[in-house]
């Protein structure tokens, strides 16, 4: 724990230092870079200690009225969290460094990675924080560091409104948060105040519903998920990276926080679960016709939320209802998933960066090709690709498969209601799982494969091995964690007791783990003996034209686009949560000019959100006559209720007293 | 408290609705030059024992109130070239009429406050409210940047004299930190109306209206 | 271990590596009964398979690894879907709970890469065959999965030697009418994954009508070869599914393994049939079909659990 508080020094004193550093060429984002590291590395052993049973050390600091105490320390929950922070923190800062440093000339660096150790230092202080002052001025830093770093780009519109979105969207979320906060406080604001004084009937229901809507926004959660995709998109690639990595899982933390201070007065299972398959299937179906390669990556972030709290919420429901088997795999599943996404979207996002830096574009439209012009990034996005389509042998499938075996141990063993819903969930996981693949194969055939699409893509150059490592490092970790998860389950078990309550049951898990680590070990050997032996198969070979069935001139212009890609599945989607086309064909027998546009702004923004901010911009507009902009006028609107308000204090009394 | 104080008050009362009623600018920053040499006095006057801090307070107070912030507004005054009348935006009888009100709210306002003894027949607490309520007003319908100035000077004096009720309680260190606030707060407004002025060609504060939408 | 377990071992291995090609001859072979000709030879396929690995390749220059990849991984794919399916004697040469839903996903990951080697060869034809490839497994999959499903909900087991074994034959006295459905929608899965009419023709060459004929359609030489066999095994894994839940036998073994291949070759016989009397839906009304594959298992389950 001390270890954490140290890293969150470091990180200060660095962000201090790199915009001292200022206008130094290289200087304030190496300066950044280090911190980072060293305050990953005194942070780990720490949160590695809490995690396997180390007693738990409290930093309390006294402050004035009316707060009078701020306490720090790590338990179980916190440390799980702290783990992933710190190492994609680290990754994300060297390949910042790197991301950035041709940008160098023109733009003042020290400010990003200023922000970017704030970020860290803030959501390590999120998680430290033992009361909700604590928790409240870290989340509200963290909002403001990475509100800094989305809007580097400012001088696009999009990138500015993106901004303007996450900042707004941020703050009604910790509206939300505060009033569950001072709803779950009357006993005092620390966490083991709140924890042991629940609060009974409609208030506890009020609280937690609260709290699952303020931290829901920072999480992902549709529908307040609406600011997700335009942030992440907006952001540069490392601080997308971060911010779907690991700060939309701080929210996670702060759902499962607020579930350990309500307790049973909401049925948390099923409505984690339906929420989780709500967002999955939203997720994966808007993923699918994005043509930024960016925004498709965010919703796929919104549809591993939900299935990380299709996991939660089934190992709650199990917890629940007396299936110590199901409580064990699902929340392992859903902890496991937290862990193996952080890392396979760092892995896309970070890839994306690389893409963008090689191509210069991130419009599927326009990429193609790459495969051959940038070797080594397209690889590792194909492995990335694979990973987050939740494909086995890598990481993604380990997490998923966990949650599909407690939902289908769930749904047989359960009585016929409860039953029927959790196979129900199964087959909805499965058809998230297929459409994930279906967007996958998307990204990559239509911005990897075949033949570039424009010049930017022909011109593409491979990035340096700055931006190579930190991705090959993420990609290592993909291919490896199934065969290291057996043996970090004991790590988990703290962690679940402190939500359910009760000791799990991990043999299970080990037992269920067991074959998946073989399963991935014959299918990595299979594969490489196959490509091996195909090699050899094909070694008489020679080169030509693509075929096509006899294409004689097969241009790049002829290839399937991402548009087309995703057509069929499109129009299977609800009307809702399809694209507005307004298209104007070519109504003579011979080709003329026509014409289509295609609006992929986020459904629920166009069909919910937008109505109703402009209708109460209308109505408020109407009180505009307030501001007449002259300074006397608002001296005195000031006396007037000065005035108003020391009457009302000095009349109080005589309508008292008669 | 000597029986100099109640009269110092009624004096400062008095200062007030002059300001409020008077039409030269010069004859405005005089009567604020006097306020701020009652307070001097009445520092003096309010403390029951005169230690050299007691007395240093009072100097610093009359030489900022009296001799520096004035002297300040003069040379903005000359410096700016402007029509040497208080441009009020609603008329000097009216200012007068709401200065008087002004008074009597503070007095029944103080009636109600649950106060100590020693302090209940006492006319501090009502000076101090008529003044802020004073400086309000000027600063509410006055045109001219300057008159604005004044008027804020008059609103501290207020807020001083509340601190002198406060004796007690309120250690020296916040008595000369609200000198040191009037001081700085007067320095920067005079730098601003300069450099308004020479971007604007007017300190006409009714024409700085660009945060209307 | 005992020999005769080791015994069964080595049949299934010979069996799951021989006897796939064989079922794509029975096919052929019905289709052309049916159709009024005597029809290739029921070992044709082996032969074809041993024409193409002879041959050189051509690859196109557009290509990368990933077109090698997109054969290397889908056999593996089909292989390992193969071990993980009851074979013979009801008992798959791996199990462990929950193996129906990595069957799934096994298969997921060989279709990953044949969509990702279509797309490698930028053309708009393979590109084509990707997309309804990918539309149409969206709607087969839960299809899937629900069947196996309610087997799983009948018998309280998850994994597929366990139910697709003897608790199975007294489920089908027990739920007969669920189990009826599971067998209809499953069948309409074997047809869509394995690119069967009434979803996909695999005769045709025509634009309008191709979805796995297309996707391959650069590979040639022994890729195509490694592609065909590899479509075989998962025709075989498909049939292999159906076999077990509509003979659920435990034991005599030798009355067991003939029933095994027996019903495959029923299967087999069947879809020759079915191919050969329907005609290939128009694209548009697939969806309807997978999509009344999907209800039909989703029904089983609700009346299972009710």
């Amino acid at each position: 724990m001390i270890g954490c508080l140290i890293a969150v020094a470091v990180l200060l004193a660095s962000a201090a230092l790199a915009l001292l550093a200022g206008r130094h060429g290289r200087a304030p984002t190496v300066i950044a870079a280090v911190g980072t590291a060293i305050a990953a590395g005194v942070a780990l052993p720490g949160a590695i200690d809490a995690l396997t049973g180390a007693a738990p050390v409290e930093l309390v600091v006294t402050w004035a009225p009316p707060i009078d105490q701020l306490r720090f320390g790590l338990d179980p929950l916190s440390a799980f969290f702290v783990i992933p922070l710190a190492v994609l923190g680290v990754i994300c800062g060297i390949y910042g460094a790197f991301y950035l440093d041709d940008q160098r000339a023109r733009r003042w660096l020290a400010a990003p990675a200023c922000f970017y150790n704030v970020l860290v230092a803030a959501m390590l202080l999120v998680l430290l924080a033992r009361d909700a002052i604590g928790l409240l001025v870290g989340w509200e830093v963290m909002t403001f560091a990475s509100y800094f770093l989305v809007v580097f780009d400012h001088a696009q519109l999009e990138v500015r409104q993106a901004g303007w979105v996450y900042l707004v969207a941020s703050h009604l979320g910790l509206a939300c948060m505060l009033c569950s906060f001072l709803l779950l406080g009357g006993h005092g604001l620390g966490f083991g105040d709140m924890r042991s004084h629940p609060p009974g009937g409609a208030t506890a229901v009020v609280a937690g519903v609260l709290g699952l809507v303020g931290f829901g926004v920072k999480a992902g959660i549709v529908p307040v998920h609406v600011w997700l995709p335009e942030a992440h998109a907006a952001a540069p690639s490392h601080v997308s990276a971060l911010m779907s990595g690991i700060m939309i899982k701080l929210g996670l933390y702060g759902i499962l926080r607020t579930i350990t201070f309500v307790g049973p007065a909401l049925p948390w299972g099923p409505v984690l679960l339906g929420l989780g398959v709500t967002g999955a299937l939203v997720g994966i179906a808007l993923a699918l016709y994005q043509r930024d390669l960016k925004r498709a990556l965010a919703y796929s972030s919104v549809e591993n939320i939900g299935i990380i709290l299709i996991g939660l919420g089934v190992g709650l429901w199990g917890a629940e209802n007396d299936h110590p088997a199901v409580a064990a795999l699902g929340m392992c599943g859903g902890l496991f998933h937290i862990w193996s996404h952080v890392i396979m979207k760092g892995l896309m996002f970070l890839g994306a960066g690389s893409l963008l830096h090689g191509a210069g574009t991130r419009d599927l439209e326009q990429l193609g090709g790459l495969a051959r012009r940038m070797p080594r990034t397209s690889a590792l996005l194909v492995l990335g690709g694979v990973a987050i389509a939740a494909l086995p042998p890598l990481a993604g499938f380990a997490g998923e498969w966990l949650i599909y075996l407690g939902l289908a141990h769930g749904g047989t063993e359960a009585a016929p209601g409860s039953g029927l819903l959790l196979l129900f969930a199964v087959a909805a996981m499965a058809t998230v799982g297929v459409m994930a693949v279906l967007c996958f194969v998307r990204l990559i055939g239509i911005g990897l494969l075949g033949q570039p699409r424009s010049g930017a893509a022909a011109r593409a150059h491979e990035s340096g091995g700055g931006l190579l490592g930190p991705i090959a490092v993420l990609a290592a970790a993909v291919i490896a964690m199934p065969f290291v998860w057996p043996l970090l389950l004991g790590a988990l078990e703290p962690v679940i007791e402190q939500v359910t309550l009760a000791r799990p049951d991990t043999a299970i898990v080990r037992q269920t783990l067991a074959p998946i680590a073989i399963l991935g070990g014959v299918l990595w050997v299979g594969v490489g003996i196959a490509m091996v032996a195909i090699r050899r198969l094909v070694r008489r070979r020679r080169a030509a034209e693509t075929w096509g069935c006899g294409y004689l001139a097969p241009t790049a212009r002829m290839q399937y686009s991402g548009a087309s890609f995703a057509e069929g599945i499109h129009r299977l989607l609800p009307r809702l949560l399809r694209a507005r086309i307004t298209a104007r064909p070519s109504a003579d027998l011979f080709p003329s000019p026509g014409q289509l546009s295609a609006d992929r702004q986020d459904p629920f923004t166009r069909a919910a959100y937008e109505p109703l901010l402009d209708r109460g911009a209308r109505r408020f507009g109407q009180l505009r006559w307030v501001q007449q902009g002259l300074l006397h006028v608002y001296i005195l609107y000031i006396v007037l209720a000065v005035v108003v308000v020391v009457a009302i204090v000095s009349l109080r009394d005589y309508w008292v007293l008669p | 408290m000597s029986s100099l104080f109640d009269p110092l008050l009624v004096v400062i009362l008095l200062l007030n609705l002059f300001v409020l009623g008077a039409s030269r600018l010069r004859a405005v920053i005089g009567a604020s030059a006097l306020q701020g040499v009652c307070l001097g006095i009445l520092t003096i006057t309010a403390h029951a024992e005169i230690t050299l801090e007691v007395i240093a307070v009072a100097v610093v107070a009359v030489a900022v109130k009296a001799v520096v912030i004035p002297r300040l507004l003069y040379k903005a005054m000359r410096d700016v070239a402007i029509v040497r009348d208080v441009e009020p935006l609603i008329g000097l009888i009216p200012s007068l009429v709401i200065g008087a009100l002004g008074t009597t709210f503070s007095v029944i306002f103080s009636q109600t406050l649950p106060l100590v003894a020693a302090q209940q027949g006492s006319l501090i607490l009502p000076s101090s409210f008529a003044t802020v309520l004073t400086g309000c007003v000027v600063l509410t319908t006055r045109r001219k940047a300057i008159t604005q100035v004044v008027g804020y000077l008059i609103l501290e004096n207020g807020i001083f004299i509340m601190g002198l009720a406060l004796l007690d309680a309120m250690p020296f260190l916040v008595e000369v930190g609200v000198l040191l606030d009037l001081f700085v707060a007067i320095f920067v407004m005079a730098i601003i109306i300069n450099h308004v002025s020479r971007e604007f060609a007017s300190t006409d504060a009714a024409e700085l209206t660009a945060l209307k939408e | 271990m005992t020999l005769a377990d080791l015994a069964q071992v080595i049949a299934k291995v010979v069996v799951i590596l021989v006897v796939p090609p064989f079922l794509l001859g029975v096919i052929a072979r019905t289709k052309a009964r049916m159709a009024g000709r005597v029809g290739p030879p029921l070992l044709q396929p082996y032969h074809d398979l041993r024409k193409l690995f002879a041959k050189d390749s051509v690859l196109s220059s557009t290509t990368t690894w990933v077109f090698l990849a997109g054969p290397a991984v889908a056999l593996v794919g089909a292989l390992v879907a193969a071990a993980l399916v009851p074979v013979g004697d009801g008992r798959a040469l791996w199990a462990f709970d929950g193996d129906f839903i990595a069957l799934a996903y096994v298969l997921g990951l060989s279709r990953f890469f044949t969509m990702a080697a279509a797309l490698d060869t930028g053309s708009s034809f393979e590109g084509m065959g990707a997309a309804r490839e990918a539309t149409f497994a969206c709607l087969a999959e839960p299809a899937f999965i629900l069947g196996l499903l309610a087997i799983a909900r009948a018998t309280g087991t998850l994994s597929l030697s366990s139910f697709l074994g003897p608790a199975l034959a007294h489920q089908w006295s027990v739920a007969g009418a669920s189990l009826v459905l599971v067998a209809a929608g499953l069948l309409l899965v074997l047809l869509a994954e394995n690119s069967r009419i009434p979803v996909d023709d695999p005769g045709t060459h025509l634009e309008l009508t191709m979805i796995h004929e297309v996707m391959v359609l650069d590979h040639g030489g022994p890729l195509l070869g490694v592609i065909l066999y590899g479509a075989a095994t998962k025709l075989f894994v498909f049939a292999a599914l159906l076999v077990r839940i509509v003979i659920p036998l435990d034991h005599p073994a030798w009355l067991v393994w003939a029933a095994f291949l027996a019903g495959l070759v029923a299967v087999a016989i069947a879809i020759g049939v079915i191919e050969s009397t329907m005609a290939r839906l128009r694209l548009p009304h697939v969806p309807a079909l997978l999509l009344s594959g999907c209800l039909f298992c989703a029904l089983a389950i609700v009346l299972l659990v009710r």
